[in-house]
């Protein structure tokens, strides 16, 4: 007798998915961050595509593995993982649960919308967005540098409770 | 020369410059002035060389000789590579470096913002990603060159030299040669002198602001897009192809 193949629900998968932390950020999953793009059956080929935060994150390969193995540990055996550029990713994307999330782990969630391309004379009027601090909620904040501990984030840090935190940048 | 001829040329130019940049960069990381400093410019450097990997994959996918982007970093030599003079140019001090980078991310951004609208949307797709990350090196390169141009003695007249100092390099990139010209035409990347007033126009009110003074349009150094550099390339494929070339196919 041969086993009966099921093909597991396309909402089935996605949950899962939604317990793949991302290996930088665990606080948040991969579909936290809208890194997973697109999840669909081809007949009996799952076919998962994500997409790179930044070019050069390093953790975008490690991401793709994890998907890997996370659903292939739910039996999932015909798999393939795709990496998809466009459209690029944007914070935007990041889910408001996901931005709780970060908040409550200590970084600050992006502030507004993405812009992109900004118009070129933009350069000369830029200033740092109001970022609030994640653990007493204070406003006067200052940016201690553009980056942080990984592209994605900026090192802020609060004048109140005087914390010093990660802020996720908008992009 | 044929379309896709031009096309590899033009994105080896693209790749060689965000690689090499990206390796000078590099060579701050535990050298910079302080950690907050340290973590960005090996972030602006990582940037670079994932967009080096997207550049140079293409190149490589165009070429259709089975070389991918490790191939095309660390088996060409110093006369194959396509980057402006001006991205090898040493690190220096951190205004010149920052003055380096100023020069490069208006520059850069301009372009990439022209290539969004590229004929080939494998080309738009990579500079649509690029110019995201792009967009903050420029803000962030500004940001310095205001702070030390106004800030104390020492530190305007090093970002004044360094202005100075590098301002030839800025001609080559935006001189339009056979490769520019036949990407023009295809609809492929934007005309390069068209880039030029705008990117002057930034340079001119960030050294205002910056109570520096920008110098004045004269002779230029050129030959990188063609692959005559100055002899500071040999040095940096010394140190970065070293691993590929003494333990060939080497991989972790």
């Amino acid at each position: 007798m041969t086993p009966t193949v099921t093909r597991p629900s396309l909402d089935q998968i996605r949950s899962w998915l939604a317990e793949v932390p991302d290996p930088e950020v665990p606080a948040v999953s991969v579909m936290d961050l809208g890194i997973v793009r697109d999840v669909q059956w081809q007949d009996d080929e799952l076919v998962v595509a994500i997409t790179p935060t930044y070019s050069g994150c390093p953790a975008t390969s490690v991401i793709a593995l994890d998907v890997e193995m996370a659903l292939r540990a739910r039996g999932i055996d015909r798999l393939k993982v795709e990496r998809r550029l466009s459209p690029p990713w944007t914070t935007d994307w990041i889910t408001e649960d996901g931005r709780r999330k970060l908040e409550a782990y200590g970084i600050a969630p992006p502030a507004g919308k993405a812009q992109s391309p900004s118009p070129f004379d933009r350069f000369l009027r830029s200033t740092p967005p109001v970022i609030k601090c994640p653990r007493c909620g204070s406003d006067k904040t200052f940016r201690v540098s553009e980056f942080g501990s990984t592209p994605c984030k900026a090192q802020y840090q609060c004048r109140d409770c005087l914390e010093p935190f990660d802020y996720f940048k908008c992009i | 020369m044929n379309e896709q001829e031009a096309l590899f040329e033009y994105l080896l130019r693209l790749g060689d410059n965000a690689l090499i940049l990206g390796h000078r960069l590099s060579e701050w990381c535990g050298h910079a002035p302080a950690l907050e400093e340290d973590l960005a410019l090996s972030n602006v450097a990582l940037d670079l060389i994932g967009q080096t990997q997207l550049w140079l994959n293409l190149a490589g996918t165009v070429e259709g000789k089975g070389r991918d982007a490790d191939k095309l970093a660390y088996l060409r030599d110093a006369r194959d590579f396509r980057n402006v003079l001006l991205v090898e140019q040493p690190n220096g001090d951190f205004a010149v470096t920052m003055a380096r980078q100023l020069y490069f991310d208006a520059w850069h951004y301009l372009l990439l913002q022209g290539l969004m609208s590229s004929k080939d949307s494998r080309v738009a797709e990579i500079a649509a990603k690029s110019l995201k990350e792009v967009t903050y090196h420029l803000e962030r390169s500004r940001e310095w060159v205001l702070r030390l141009g106004d800030g104390t003695e020492e530190s305007h007249r090093r970002m004044q030299d360094a202005l100075d100092d590098l301002w030839m390099y800025t001609g080559e990139l935006f001189e339009s040669d056979a490769v520019d010209q036949e990407m023009a035409r295809a609809g492929i990347g934007p005309d390069v002198s068209t880039l030029h007033e705008p990117w002057l126009g930034l340079m001119r009110a960030t050294a205002q602001e910056a109570t520096l003074t920008l110098p004045q349009p004269g002779w230029a150094q050129r030959g990188g897009k063609q692959g005559i550099h100055s002899e500071h390339l040999g040095y940096i494929l010394a140190d970065l192809q070293f691993l590929q070339r003494a333990y060939p196919n080497a991989t972790w």
